[in-house]
């Protein structure tokens, strides 16, 4: 098992290295929002509840774009037909998809989240930075989890590019719930509290859950 | 075998919901505070709480359909799935209007029971498109019941985010019922009855009519002699029904 999704794993990377289809359209999409953030709202610097806000959504749209491309080249080119001829288990496949969406995570927030405290953030983000860190992480993983669910289920669709958005969102609402409260004391001028202990914890319970659901469900979305 | 019961079913059902509407209006004494407006609140919980058992029922259907894969289970996950959204756009409006009577606007935010209800209806309202978009019947069925058994668990963690979430501000009717006047209680629960026989007798008039729908184009295609070439589907939502034995000996 370990081997297979390790396999799968480093498939998955070098695929995206090579090509490079999905990361840095992410990335750069977070960018621009930060731009349009800026002319929306007419201001030059947020903090607080408006910076987490923006942060969130910028990422929860950027992580959208990723997991809608997750499994494009599966479908498109065979790689299902492949792994399903493989004999391997098949939750292999899902562990593998989840890491590498989480990959993409990491990499899109080491640039987006300096680019936000470059162009948005008021207040300095270096005293904040380890608990944010903490709180992007759980946030994350229940992204990766979610996305790669969702993926799996609009990728075979006729309309995939709408449907996936449109699945994911409602359920990432109680990860924006999570992330967002967590974030914004880290983001306030005055940052005296801590991120909320019942935030984390209900950021980390919904990724355990969902990660049960995820892993029980992938299996028969894969057989045909 | 589908419309066995129907008419003793909707016979009661309809008893019980002029016996539940002569209560609300005769019977309940008005509340204090809200006047007449509280008997809203007949009406709005118990659709609210039909529509999200529907939810969950639906997800049980569908775990019935992904390990037993009888056809018979989608269906019925997809009949309990749409008329559970069909009483959540009520349960909506009505949870609207009683805001703007006692708030005085139509949305408020703070209101955790109404803002959770809104996005598990959102997540809802895309199982249909989801059915429609793919093509494959077999297929279709499956992610179908994929994706109600996720939505399934999300309707219970989604609440309890949102509750978090809010400072508490609902009326607490619905969970302390035990601290309503008798007459209320009783009131409450023959409407939550009646409102229950109402979702129940219209999901087995959907099934039926699904059904039988099923059943008549078979059995027109053996009349026409096409037998052995069922005609290509049409792109449909709806789940796909064989009705072969029923057809088989009904000839």
């Amino acid at each position: 098992m370990r081997r297979t999704v390790g396999a799968l794993l480093r498939k998955e990377l070098l695929v995206e290295l090579r090509t490079l289809e999905s990361v840095p359209g992410m990335s750069l999409f977070a960018v621009t929002t930060f731009v349009v953030f800026h002319f929306a709202l007419n201001r030059s610097s947020v903090e607080g509840d408006l910076g987490a806000g923006i942060l969130w959504v910028t990422l929860l749209f950027a992580a959208i774009l990723g997991a809608n491309r997750l499994f494009v080249a599966d479908a498109d080119q065979g790689g299902f037909d492949g792994f399903l001829l493989a004999p391997v288990d098949r939750s292999a496949m899902m562990i593998a998809k989840v890491l590498t969406m989480l990959a993409y995570l990491v990499v899109l927030e080491i640039v987006a989240v300096p680019a936000f405290a470059i162009l948005l953030l008021g207040p300095p983000l270096g005293p904040a930075l380890p608990e944010l860190i903490a709180v992007l992480a759980l946030g994350d993983v229940g992204i990766a989890v979610i996305g790669t669910l969702v993926g799996a289920l609009a990728v075979q669709t006729r309309a995939r590019d709408l449907l996936g958005p449109l699945l994911a969102l409602p359920l990432l609402v109680p990860i924006v719930i999570g992330g967002a409260r967590a974030t914004a004391p880290l983001l306030a001028f005055s940052h005296a509290s801590d991120a909320p202990a019942r935030w984390l914890l209900t950021l980390g319970l919904y990724d355990l859950i969902f990660g049960l659901i995820a892993y029980a469900l992938f299996d028969f979305l894969l057989e045909d | 075998m589908y419309g066995k019961g129907l008419r003793s079913l909707s016979i009661v059902t309809v008893a019980a919901m002029a016996l539940a509407l002569s209560l609300v209006f005769f019977y309940a004494p008005l509340e204090a505070e809200q006047g007449f407006l509280q008997k809203i609140f007949y009406v709005h919980v118990p659709l609210a709480i039909v529509a999200l058992c529907g939810f969950v029922v639906g997800a049980l259907f569908a775990i019935a359909h992904l390990r037993t894969r009888d056809s018979r289970w989608d269906m019925r996950s997809y009949v309990v799935i749409h008329m559970s959204l069909i009483f959540a756009v009520a349960a909506l409006i009505t949870g609207s209007i009683w805001a703007k009577g006692s708030w005085g606007h139509w949305w408020v935010w703070n209101e955790p029971t109404l803002v959770s209800f809104l996005i598990v209806f959102l997540l809802y309202a895309t199982y249909q498109p989801l059915r429609f978009a793919i093509e494959d019947p077999e297929r279709q069925s499956r992610y179908a019941s994929v994706f109600a058994i996720t939505a399934g668990a999300f309707v219970p963690m989604n609440f309890i985010a949102v509750r978090l979430s809010t400072a508490y501000l609902h009326p607490r009717v619905l969970g302390g019922t035990s601290n309503l006047p008798g007459s209320m209680r009783l009131t409450f629960m023959v409407s939550l009855v009646a409102i229950a026989l109402l979702f129940t007798t219209m999901c087995k008039y959907e099934l039926t009519a699904k059904h039988t729908r099923a059943q008549v184009r078979a059995l027109r295609r053996r009349l026409i002699g096409e037998d052995g070439t069922p005609a290509p589907r049409a792109r449909t939502a709806v789940p796909s029904m064989s009705a072969r034995p029923a057809a088989r000996t009904g000839l």
